[in-house]
């Protein structure tokens, strides 16, 4: 399937030596990468399908810095395109040929932590993993914990409202933010939030959470730290079908538990990370529920209790909870690996994220194992089952003709079916490019247009990062004219990719 | 003049668009409770009482769907019977403003962002507006988010319709996430020497894993407690036996403490929830929302420049301060906004007469380039300043 972009601007090829030189005005020179060989490191992110070489990368290290590169694209109407880490499995840093590339890389420090107020001020470049890092020996965590936050920048993880295996009991990165520092596109520089909580009027910090990258430039970050739970502990439960896996996980909600991680594997999972690195996983379940509970160890230990004898009841065929550390870590080994292993097994794969009401599991399973089938391909899943989030992992070998092809329509139709039991096309990688083109399937044309809106609130000239989430461009005095009657779109000519 | 009362939604659409042509003003209501908070809007009047019932509730889900204008005690009744709660624990604004309690509708809820004592733990109103129907200030029908607990799919405009007062769309359907109630409560009342001391005492117990859910402070005399001297308030729940340890955790760490059984500590923070230490006919009302270190610096500077302060308390940890202030020319917004100013924060005037709330700012001016984008963003939604004119802005 061909990915349309935008059509590159050829007034803006035509003065890219312009748009370098005054760059490096701007910034150092090193700064300024011009260069077809150093250029091609940032021709994609995670999501790897897609790669555009980007039309210069910029790499700023001050507010200032930015700020002037924004207004410099803004008076020379050139789009630029916000990157973190890159490792986006949406494309949301997928450069564009007539773009600036702008890598926040540079800004990797940590600025305070501040303890009396259980909180860290940082800057966009660094990791997710780090704040952690940083704060452990004082015994605080960064909630959020994403599969890439070795890696991930924390700008990012607010650009994407990156989750993790832990969001049930303590949410999104939207719920761990208090501030931003925010670049809009004309240079202007704004503080959303700080120490506080909640906003002074509308929660534009909330907006631009999950926005991925088509609002602002995001320059310093406020996250909310955690102290440390004193006990946890895993039990690793399987289950003889999936349906009873599933049973038990609503068993243990409806049982008033919120535990800090409720992760379910599949067969196809479970075999694949056996043999990727074996870790003790039950090879005779045909679902494995990972529950892990956090908090005093009196509270653990009435909570493991209560959640054993619901597993027992649902008919679980063996029921293990971790003794040490060691052992939680074990229990854990598996689900990590989970993505590389399936990789072993593809050779490839492409990683899903629809999210459905819990209890529709089971049809949802099914109705994915017959389209699979239909496509002649595998899936393995791997959910976040506490809130509904799956990933089908559609295994395919980019050698064999077509089969690219195949995988992408195979992961749209998933997500039909995923909107269509009342769940949402994206949990936690964003749209992108990725699903860009399915937002149609959720949101009527009306309701686009009033996204798109928001949109020009920040970006009236619609140059940060287009050709994102949205499946249509607008100019934005068309759309502030436009009224939308009945999902029919004046400005059918307008272009659609 | 009887008010516009649409039936359905695509009536409210056209009733909206209709004044979206012609630029008349909409003034929205409920069950009427809460038009003395915000600026004085004006427009004619538009209930949204017909939307009201529960379209969705599943309880293993975790999610309540309810049209706007449904009693908000309906909902906590319902959720009641199943265990569960609305966890951010709303405000009850009714008591404060001199209305009997327990009135109101979700809608109403959600347009102020009401959240309570459990904001410090389990997030606001906004962390759990999963999604909404609305018509916007255009006459649009628009939807945004969904009934699921983890979705990034397009902007999070649940953001921004909570705590918009109406002001970029009426709100016909919201969708929360629910919580189940703990099993069991308690809360350690330790008593010191000064409001500073108190204050110490609620971070010192929120740097322990204890998992605490309510931590107010209230100087000596308040009520509800009326204690001798200033005292620290922490909540805890959860199962019995790990409330039972996570006190004497606390206990052990602060060195005492009394402690309140279940019932007397949910009338507390039912209490507290609701600003009662500060509930009187006298004066004005200020809410202040700053760092958790700055709740007592605020309180501090306004006694140094002798504003007339008649009662405050402190929640989330000091970082939410309540304040009672005799009436003044401009209700000593200029002294308490400088004073946040300094600090970093807002500040938010609650209770005070009409003519009051029009002529000063009830909500925290922003900066220049902020208050430009908040107005465009206002514009979004409704370009012609027709929905609750007035209501946040004197200028929108």
């Amino acid at each position: 399937m061909t990915l349309l972009m935008p059509q590159p601007e050829a007034e803006t090829l035509a003065r890219r030596d312009e748009i370098i030189s005054r760059l490096t005005k701007i910034l150092p020179e090193q700064n300024v990468i011009a260069d077809e060989t150093a250029r091609r490191a940032y021709e994609c992110d995670a999501f790897t399908m897609y790669r555009a070489l980007p039309l210069v990368v910029a790499l700023p290290e001050t507010v200032e810095q930015v700020s002037a590169i924004l207004r410099l694209a803004q008076e020379m109407n050139v789009k630029v395109v916000p990157r973190g880490s890159g490792t986006s499995l949406s494309g949301g840093a997928l450069p564009l040929t007539d773009g600036i590339l702008l890598g926040l890389s540079k800004f990797n420090r940590i600025l305070e932590v501040d303890y009396e107020n259980r909180c860290a001020r940082v800057q966009p470049g660094v990791t997710n993993l780090a704040i952690t890092n940083a704060v452990e020996a004082q015994g605080f965590y960064y909630a959020p914990d994403p599969s890439s936050q070795i890696a991930c920048s924390i700008g990012g993880n607010v650009g994407e409202n990156a989750g993790g295996v832990h969001c049930l009991k303590y949410g999104l990165t939207t719920n761990n933010l208090l501030g931003i520092e925010v670049v809009l596109m004309g240079g202007e520089v704004v503080r959303l939030g700080g120490k506080h909580l909640d906003s002074e009027f509308y929660d534009l910090l909330g907006v631009m959470t999950g926005s991925e990258g088509l609002l602002g430039v995001i320059t310093e970050v406020t996250v909310r730290i955690l102290p440390k739970p004193a006990v946890t502990r895993a039990l690793l439960l399987g289950f003889s079908s999936v349906e009873d896996g599933a049973r038990a996980v609503g068993a243990i909600i409806a049982r008033g538990v919120i535990p800090a991680g409720l992760e379910m594997m599949d067969r196809a999972t479970i075999g694949a990370t056996e043999r990727f690195q074996p870790c003790g996983y039950p090879q005779d379940a045909e679902a494995l529920v990972i529950v892990e509970l956090d908090g005093t160890a009196a509270e653990v230990d009435c909570l493991s209790a209560v959640c054993e004898e619901i597993a027992v009841a649902q008919g679980a065929k063996s029921v293990k909870v971790s003794h040490s550390e060691a052992e939680r870590l074990q229990f854990w080994a598996g689900r990590k690996n989970a993505f590389p292993a399936v990789a072993c097994i593809g050779p490839d794969y492409l990683c899903m994220d629809g999210t459905i009401p819990r209890r529709r599991l089971p049809e949802v399973l099914t109705g994915m194992e017959a389209l699979a089938q239909r496509y002649g391909l595998r899936v393995a899943n791997v959910f976040h089952a506490g809130d509904g989030n799956l990933h089908p992992l559609i295994l395919y070998n980019a050698s064999k003709e077509g089969d690219i092809g195949r995988a992408e329509a195979l992961g749209f139709d998933i997500l039909r079916l995923c909107v269509s039991v009342g769940g949402v096309l994206t949990g936690e990688h964003g749209v992108g490019v990725e699903k860009r083109d399915l937002m149609g399937e959720m949101f009527s044309e009306v309701d686009l247009a009033q996204q798109m809106r928001v949109k020009c609130a920040f970006d009236p000239q619609g140059r940060l990062n287009p050709g994102k989430v949205f499946p249509t461009l607008h100019r934005c005095a068309e759309l502030g004219m436009m009224h939308v009657r009945g999902g029919q779109m004046p400005f059918p000519e307008l272009p659609r990719f | 003049m009887s008010p516009l009362a649409p039936k359905i939604e695509a009536e409210l659409a056209e009733i909206i668009a209709d004044s979206h042509a012609h630029e008349t003003p909409l003034r929205l209501v409920g069950a009427g409770t809460k038009g003395a908070l915000g600026r004085p809007s004006e427009g004619k009047p538009l209930t949204l009482a017909a939307f009201s019932g529960v379209t969705l509730y599943e309880p293993e889900e975790l999610v309540i769907s309810a049209g706007a204008g449904t009693p908000r005690a309906e909902i906590e009744a319902l959720l009641d019977a199943h265990g569960q709660q609305l966890a951010f624990e709303p405000i009850d604004f009714c008591p404060l403003l001199g209305g009997a309690p327990g009135q109101g509708t979700v809608g109403a809820m959600t347009a102020i962002g009401a959240s309570g004592p459990r904001r410090l733990k389990a997030g606001g109103l906004r962390d759990h507006l999963l999604g909404f129907r609305c018509v916007t200030g255009r006459g649009e029908i628009v939807k945004s988010g969904g009934r699921v607990m983890k979705n990034v799919t397009g902007y999070d405009l649940s953001k921004l319709v909570a705590g918009s007062y109406g002001t970029l769309a009426a709100l016909t359907e919201v969708t929360f996430k629910v919580l189940p109630k703990a099993e069991t409560e308690a809360t350690l009342v330790f008593e010191t020497q000064d409001e500073a001391a108190a204050l110490a005492a609620l971070r010192t117990a929120a740097k322990t894993p204890n998992e605490t859910s309510g931590l107010a402070a209230l100087p000596k005399g308040a009520a509800p407690l009326g204690l001798a001297r200033d005292a620290a308030l922490m909540r805890l729940e959860g199962p019995a036996i790990s409330v039972a340890k996570r006190l004497e955790d606390i206990r052990a760490a602060l060195g005492g403490g009394e402690t309140l059984s279940a019932p007397e500590s949910a009338a507390l923070w039912r209490d507290l929830r609701d600003a009662a230490p500060i509930a009187s006919a006298q004066g004005l009302v200020w809410r202040v929302s700053v760092a958790p270190t700055d709740g007592f610096a605020l309180v501090d500077a306004l006694r140094h420049a002798e504003a007339p302060l008649l009662a405050h308390f402190y929640d989330w940890a000091g970082g939410l301060v309540w304040l009672r202030v005799a009436r003044g020319p401009d209700a000593h917004a200029a002294l308490i906004r400088s004073a946040v100013a300094r600090l970093g924060g807002h500040s938010t005037l609650i209770c005070a007469g009409a003519e009051t709330r029009a002529s000063v700012e009830v909500f925290q001016p922003q900066p220049p380039a902020l208050a430009a984008l908040t107005r465009r963003v206002k514009e979004s939604f409704d370009p012609r300043h027709i929905m609750e004119r007035g209501r946040m802005r004197a200028e929108f």
